[in-house]
């Protein structure tokens, strides 16, 4: 089984968030960059379909040559070949178009990314990439498991879960449940040292169509302060949110 | 000019979110001089959604459409868009919604903006206010296609009246078989979800313990709201993941949200920021939740929290 992971260099989930260029531009400065959570639940996912059911596991990331740490970072990980797409990122049609020429040219059975990215938050990639390569798809995955050719997932609805059955190829929007938390691989110094000779392909771009573009981002109005009622005094606290919040 | 909206039904019921797309397509189309078409899929009382401006119903009913397919409902609703010209398509952002419009926006070669929180502007482009960063900004995205998918942030846009009567016509166009196989649901019907509920009730390692819950379900019982929780504790193994919210959790955009316990992480309240009214109860006072909050009480959660459920049961008998 041939797996392409699809991964997003994103800011920290601790980041302070701003932005420069007259709010046209996220404002990278001092900010520490991660692969994105929820492909990384993904990632630990292909590591157990490789060490397991010898799987081979490459990985993908449109972005220009800043992403490269985040990229080795997977391969340290266990990926086995990384291969960038050599553009800027602009919206997610431009993006999936761009994974589907990977996929496409790499023959892969199964395609994991991340449900969305906690940068942009748009949730499309994976969508739009099964429909342009004309496999199956499977968001909001939480479990996966895969025999033969047959793929079994469980995905999470609005107060539930479900489970799905189809046949590869798949695409997948992970999240945390495809693995826990504590599954989660910190890469070793051999890791690390292995990372250093494992083939970064560079790729250059096929597309230049792009569908949504942002102009400009702001932040929400700062808050008033909170109210503090009285431990004692519930009723108050009743009284505030029927009469003045209208919230119950 | 011609919108469509996807009206979504569980059980044959429509969802408030079905009436609160209709509202913002309606608001839309009443600045354009547009028509709002809805499609629904095996929903009962389709007029009703007249009565927040849409102005045609596609009335689709279908056995083999049963369960939620990504594949199928994509069809039905591609078919829908390109039956009535559709050059902007809304809706929600339900786990379904947010699970079939990559595909839809692929098909009807139309750009998608997903959560997005106001109406268009239309001076310059057509740029939609969407969160970015979850929450903790926002982006004004311009979608430069013909056709436009809207992805509506549940709960930013509310209910707006503007009655109509509607053509209810019955649409059954020819369906794709898929290769997705739903093997089983297992969904608490009895329970609100996060998604669905204008009250949520959440906790967090305040509380100590698994075992000690019982409180805070009883609270979202009086309040008919759905549970939450944080994210060590879902990691703990006390509460199942689908109850942990924030940043790589469910995101929240309720009417009101309790926060019992939680001491406020930035990713907590990042993924909470959304909800209109936010209630803290803590022990410790310089938690960053108070900071994030409208409304808090410096105090023991065991002590509040069933004086709360006494007061609102209550409330809620006074104001039957």
């Amino acid at each position: 089984m041939k797996i392409l992971v699809c991964i997003s260099h994103v800011p920290d989930t601790t980041s302070k968030i701003n932005f420069t260029d007259n709010d046209t531009a996220f404002d990278k400065n001092g900010v520490q960059f991660v692969i994105n959570p929820n492909d990384e639940f993904g990632l630990t996912r292909a590591m157990w379909f490789k060490e397991k059911q010898g799987a081979s596991v490459d990985i993908v990331t449109v972005g220009e040559k800043d992403v490269e740490p985040t990229m080795r970072k997977c391969l340290a990980i266990g990926a086995e070949k990384a291969i960038r797409v050599d553009a800027k990122p602009v919206d997610a049609f431009q993006v999936a178009k761009e994974i589907a020429d990977v996929a496409k040219n790499g023959e892969y059975d199964l395609i994991i990314a991340g449900r969305e990215s906690i940068d942009y938050n748009g949730g499309m990639v994976p969508g739009m990439l099964a429909r342009l390569i004309g496999a199956h798809f499977i968001n909001t995955c939480v479990s996966l498991e895969i025999e033969g050719d047959a793929a079994t997932a469980v995905r999470e609805i609005d107060g539930g879960k479900e489970t799905l059955s189809c046949k590869l190829p798949l695409v997948i929007g992970g999240q945390k449940g495809l693995v826990e938390e504590k599954d989660l691989r910190i890469p070793n110094m051999r890791g690390i040292m292995m990372a250093r000779k494992k083939p970064l392909d560079v790729k250059q771009p096929v597309t230049e169509v792009t569908k949504v573009e942002f102009k400009s981002f702001s932040k929400p109005a700062p808050k008033g302060d909170v109210k503090l009622v009285d431990a004692e005094n519930i009723d108050e606290l009743i009284n505030l949110l029927h009469n003045e919040a209208k919230a119950i | 000019m011609s919108l469509l909206i996807y009206a979504e039904s569980e059980n044959g019921k429509l969802k408030k979110m079905a009436y609160e797309v209709a509202s913002y397509a309606s608001s839309i189309a009443s600045n354009m001089n547009a028509e709002v078409t809805a499609v629904t899929i095996n929903a009962e009382d389709v007029e009703s959604l007249g009565q927040y401006g849409v102005g045609k119903v596609l009335n689709v009913k279908n056995e083999s459409l049963k369960a939620f397919n990504e594949e199928s409902y994509v069809d039905v609703i591609s078919k829908a868009a390109n039956e009535v010209n559709a050059e902007i398509i809304v809706l929600s952002q339900s786990a379904n919604a947010k699970y079939l419009a990559p595909a839809l926006s692929v098909e009807l070669e139309a750009g998608y903006a997903s959560n997005v929180v106001a109406l268009p502007e239309t001076e310059n482009g057509f740029q939609v206010k969407r969160n970015v960063f979850t929450n903790k900004a926002f982006g004004m995205a311009d979608i430069t296609t013909d056709k436009k998918i809207i992805g509506l942030s549940n709960n930013a846009f509310g209910l707006h009246e503007n009655s109509k009567t509607p053509e209810v016509v019955d649409f059954s166009p020819e369906i794709k078989g898929s290769g997705i196989e739903v093997k089983s649901v297992d969904k608490n019907t009895d329970k609100v979800s996060i998604a669905d509920a204008e009250v949520v009730v959440s906790a967090g390692r305040g509380l100590k313990g698994p075992e000690n819950w019982g409180m805070i379900e009883e609270l979202a019982d009086v309040l008919g709201a759905a549970t939450a929780c944080s994210k060590p504790v879902s990691d703990m193994g006390w509460r199942p993941h689908g109850e942990h919210v924030g940043q790589t959790g469910k995101p929240v955009a309720s009417n009101l949200y309790i926060a019992i316990g939680i001491s406020g992480a930035i990713q907590h309240l990042a993924g909470i920021n959304a909800s209109k009214t936010k209630v803290v109860i803590n022990t410790d006072e310089e938690a960053p939740f108070f900071k994030a909050a409208d409304y808090g009480i410096v105090g023991d959660a065991f002590e509040v929290v069933p004086q709360l459920i006494e007061k609102l049961k209550e409330f809620k008998a006074a104001n039957a």
